[in-house]
């Protein structure tokens, strides 16, 4: 049985990403944990320092989701889909589109859960347009984060050159 | 925002050569030493031909070298390209785990609650009976 808590991340096939991982609970509780708003914001979250901001689910297919976590320093970073296949515990597909998107085109997420004893292992994979979508998203998951900061920075200036005149 | 990462350029080729089964199998046998077109048809069910093909992707993406010896012309594994694409994927790893290491104690918190209201309540699914 594989161990608890190893994250696996590997270049699948040409334009995937597949992560895996085993969690230590039975499969419909990790399901309510990636499916109900109050449960998903308490943890997809990326490294530590970031909250959630925004936490929107309409589970059904065709249904949208959005998500928009915030950094202690003040940067967000959004993204959001519509859901495309749930077979609840087991399958849940969906498409994905971040604000500031840092890789070109579009992915489509896979979650598949499988239960063995009463442990859950995890197989999601991403799947981008092209090759070059694949590697850009593998290469810098952070690169959003900051991104996300820029385009705040350039709307305050943005903003302060629209109106030069106030407190001058 | 269009994409700005100055992306290593050989990151794909890498990884569209480690797609293949069998070119995994060429580097597991080169990363125990350097070996002929011969020696690394051998285990397989493949012409020298197919296996030259192979090379040759694997070359491109900067993975196989070939040796000195002239004659022989043995291939050798050229490790810098596979620790790049490690890294990579070792950064991906690092963003994500912390995300599943909440998930993990969100799950614990959940098991308990569920442990805690069980007997309390009308079984809402159908019982556990193995």
């Amino acid at each position: 049985m594989p161990k608890i808590g190893d994250l696996k991340v590997s270049a699948h096939r040409d334009t995937e990403i597949l992560m895996t991982r085993t969690f230590s609970a039975p499969r419909r509780l990790v399901w309510y944990a990636w499916t109900k708003p109050e449960l998903v914001r308490r943890w997809l979250l990326g490294p530590d320092g970031w909250s959630s901001a925004l936490c929107e689910i309409d589970l059904r297919v065709g249904g949208k989701y959005r998500f928009v976590t915030r950094h202690e320093k003040g940067h967000e970073m959004g993204w959001g889909g519509v859901y495309r296949e749930i077979a609840a515990p087991e399958r849940l597909v969906s498409t994905e589109a971040f604000d500031q998107s840092w890789y070109p085109g579009g992915c489509v997420n896979t979650l598949v859960l499988t239960e063995q004893g009463g442990r859950t292992a995890m197989a999601l994979t991403g799947r981008y347009d092209t090759r070059e979508a694949r590697d850009a998203a593998l290469a810098s998951p952070m690169e959003s984060g900051v991104d996300a900061s820029f385009a705040r920075m350039e709307k305050v200036l943005a903003e302060i050159a629209a109106n030069p005149a106030r407190g001058a | 925002m269009s994409l700005s990462l100055a992306l290593n350029p050989t990151l794909d080729a890498t990884f569209a050569a480690l797609a293949d089964p069998t070119r995994r199998a060429i580097l597991a046998r080169l990363a125990a030493g350097e070996a002929s077109v011969a020696e690394l048809a051998e285990p397989f069910a493949m012409s020298q031909p197919a296996i030259s093909k192979h090379l040759k992707v694997l070359e491109r993406a900067g993975l196989v070298s070939r040796g000195r010896d002239a004659t022989r012309r043995p291939r050798k594994l050229e490790a810098a390209p596979l620790a790049a694409a490690n890294e990579w994927l070792e950064n991906y790893r690092k963003y994500w785990e912390p995300a599943f290491q909440r998930l993990d104690s969100l799950l614990e918190e959940l098991k308990a609650g569920e442990a805690k209201s069980r007997p309390a309540r009308a079984a809402p699914r159908k019982p556990k009976r193995k």
